[in-house]
C-alpha cells in the first residue's frame, strides 16, 4: 500500500473512533491504539503519542459543540477536574512505587463492575430527592436540553466524588489511560447526573487532562507528525458528527454502547495485567 | 455579570474557533508533506523517537518558519495543544467576572497544575 492509502485509511479508522469518543466520553484511545498496533503494526510509543493528540481533538472538537448547546456542566468539569489533575500529575511520579500489572487487574475488575452497574441505572430513581447541599452552595445543579425543552436535574455526593478523581487521576497516571471512564462513572454512578451531562462534561474534561501529558510526550519524542495528521483531522470530524448524533439519540441506547465500550475496554486491561504479572 | 450560559457560549465559541484554526494548519503541512515526500514509504515499526527539532518547542517554530511540512504539522498539533491551556484561563476570567470566588481558585489551581506539567514536569 502507498503511503498516501494508507494514511487514508488511517484517518478514516480516526474519524469511527472519534464518533466513539464523543458518544462515550472516554476519548476513544481503546480504539485507536489497537487499531494503530495491530493494524498498522505501528510501535506502543508512537501509537500512544497520536492518541494523545486524539484525545484533545476529540475532547475539543465535541466540547465546543456541547458547549454551545448546554449540555456540559461547566462548574462539575473544573471541580472534578482539579483532583482528576492533580491525581494524575501525582501517579505519574509513582510510577516506579507501584506493581503497575496488579494495578490494571484490579481497575480492569473494578471498570466491569461499574460498567454493570451503569448499564442497570435508571435515570430519575432519585426524583424528589433534594441535591447534596454542597452542590446547592457551589451551584452545580443545571439542566439540558431534551425534546421540548430543558429538563432540569440535581446532583449528589460531591466531595466523594470528588475524592473518586483524585484516586482515578493517580491510576490513570499510572496505567496512562482510563481517565475518561471514571470521569463518566464517577457523575453517571455516584453524582446521578443524567447520561448525556456525564458524557459532555467528560469529553469537556478529558481534553485538559490529556493535554497536561502533552510536554512530556513531545520532550521523549512520541508525537510523530505524518502519524498524528490524519489521526488528528480523522478524529475531529468524528467527533463533531459524534457530537450531533449524541443529541438526537435517546439516553438509553446511549447508556447501552457506553456499558459496551467500557466491557471492551476492562476486558482489554485484565487481559494486559494478568499477561503482564 | 455573564450568566452562565453565556460563558458556556463563548467557551464553546474560542474552543471551535482554536480547533479550527490548528486543523487547517495540520492539513496544510499534510499537503505539504505528502506533495513533497508522499511517496517515501513511512516505518513506524520501530521506535527511534522524533529528531530533536521536532520535539522543542523553538525547533519546530524554526522548522516551520522554514515551511517544513512536518514542523507545519508538529506546530498546528502545538496550538492544539496551546487552546487548553487558554480555555481553562478563560473560563477563570469568566469566573472572576462573576465573582463567583470558589470556582475562580478551583479553576486557577486547574490552570497552575495544567501548566507546571506541561512545562515542567518533562525536565
Amino acid at each position: 500500500m502507498s503511503t498516501s492509502l494508507i494514511l487514508l485509511v488511517m484517518a478514516f479508522g480516526s474519524f469511527v473512533t472519534g464518533i466513539v469518543g464523543a458518544l462515550t466520553g472516554l476519548g476513544g484511545g481503546i480504539i485507536l491504539v489497537p487499531m494503530l498496533v495491530l493494524i498498522f503494526h505501528i510501535h506502543m510509543r508512537y501509537a500512544a503519542g497520536a492518541s494523545l493528540i486524539a484525545v484533545i481533538a476529540t475532547s475539543s472538537g465535541a466540547a465546543a459543540a456541547f458547549l454551545s448547546e448546554g449540555y456540559t456542566n461547566l462548574r462539575v468539569g473544573m471541580f472534578l477536574q482539579l483532583t482528576s489533575i492533580g491525581g494524575g500529575i501525582a501517579g505519574a511520579y509513582m510510577l516506579t512505587l507501584v506493581p503497575v500489572p496488579a494495578l490494571m487487574t484490579i481497575f480492569g475488575l473494578v471498570l466491569l463492575y461499574s460498567g454493570y452497574l451503569s448499564f442497570r441505572r435508571k435515570e430519575g430513581a432519585e426524583e424528589g430527592r433534594p441535591s447534596d447541599p454542597l452542590a446547592v452552595r457551589l451551584r452545580m445543579e443545571g439542566s439540558f436540553p431534551v425534546a421540548g425543552g430543558w429538563e432540569s436535574y440535581k446532583v449528589y455526593r460531591v466531595f466523594p466524588s470528588f475524592l473518586l478523581m483524585g484516586v482515578a487521576g493517580i491510576i490513570s497516571g499510572l496505567l496512562g489511560i482510563g481517565a475518561g471512564a471514571v470521569n463518566v462513572l464517577a457523575m453517571d454512578q455516584v453524582m446521578r447526573l443524567p447520561y448525556k451531562v456525564s458524557t459532555s462534561t467528560s469529553n469537556f474534561m478529558i481534553g485538559i487532562t490529556a493535554a497536561a501529558s502533552a510536554g512530556i510526550y513531545l520532550h521523549h519524542g512520541y508525537i510523530d507528525p505524518v502519524l498524528a495528521m490524519p489521526v488528528m483531522l480523522g478524529v475531529f470530524g468524528g467527533a463533531v458528527v459524534g457530537a450531533r448524533l449524541l443529541m438526537f439519540l435517546r439516553a438509553k441506547p446511549l447508556r447501552i454502547f457506553f456499558s459496551v465500550v467500557v466491557l471492551i475496554m476492562a476486558v482489554e486491561m485484565i487481559y494486559k495485567g494478568v499477561v503482564r504479572w | 455579570m455573564v450568566t452562565i450560559r453565556r460563558m458556556e457560549k463563548l467557551i464553546g465559541v474560542v474552543l471551535l474557533t482554536g480547533v479550527l484554526a490548528s486543523a487547517a494548519i495540520v492539513l496544510f503541512g499534510g499537503v505539504l508533506y505528502m506533495w513533497r515526500h508522499g511517496s517515501t514509504p513511512v516505518h513506524y515499526r520501530i521506535f527511534r523517537g522524533e529528531p530533536s527539532d521536532l520535539r522543542s518547542l523553538s525547533g519546530i517554530w524554526d522548522d516551520f518558519e522554514h515551511g517544513s511540512g512536518r514542523g507545519a504539522i508538529q506546530f498546528g498539533l502545538m496550538l492544539l495543544v496551546g487552546i487548553q491551556v487558554i480555555r481553562v484561563a478563560l473560563t477563570g476570567f469568566l469566573f472572576l467576572l462573576n465573582q463567583d470566588k470558589v470556582f475562580v481558585v478551583i479553576t486557577f489551581l486547574v490552570l497552575a497544575l495544567l501548566s507546571y506539567a506541561l512545562f515542567f514536569a518533562g525536565e
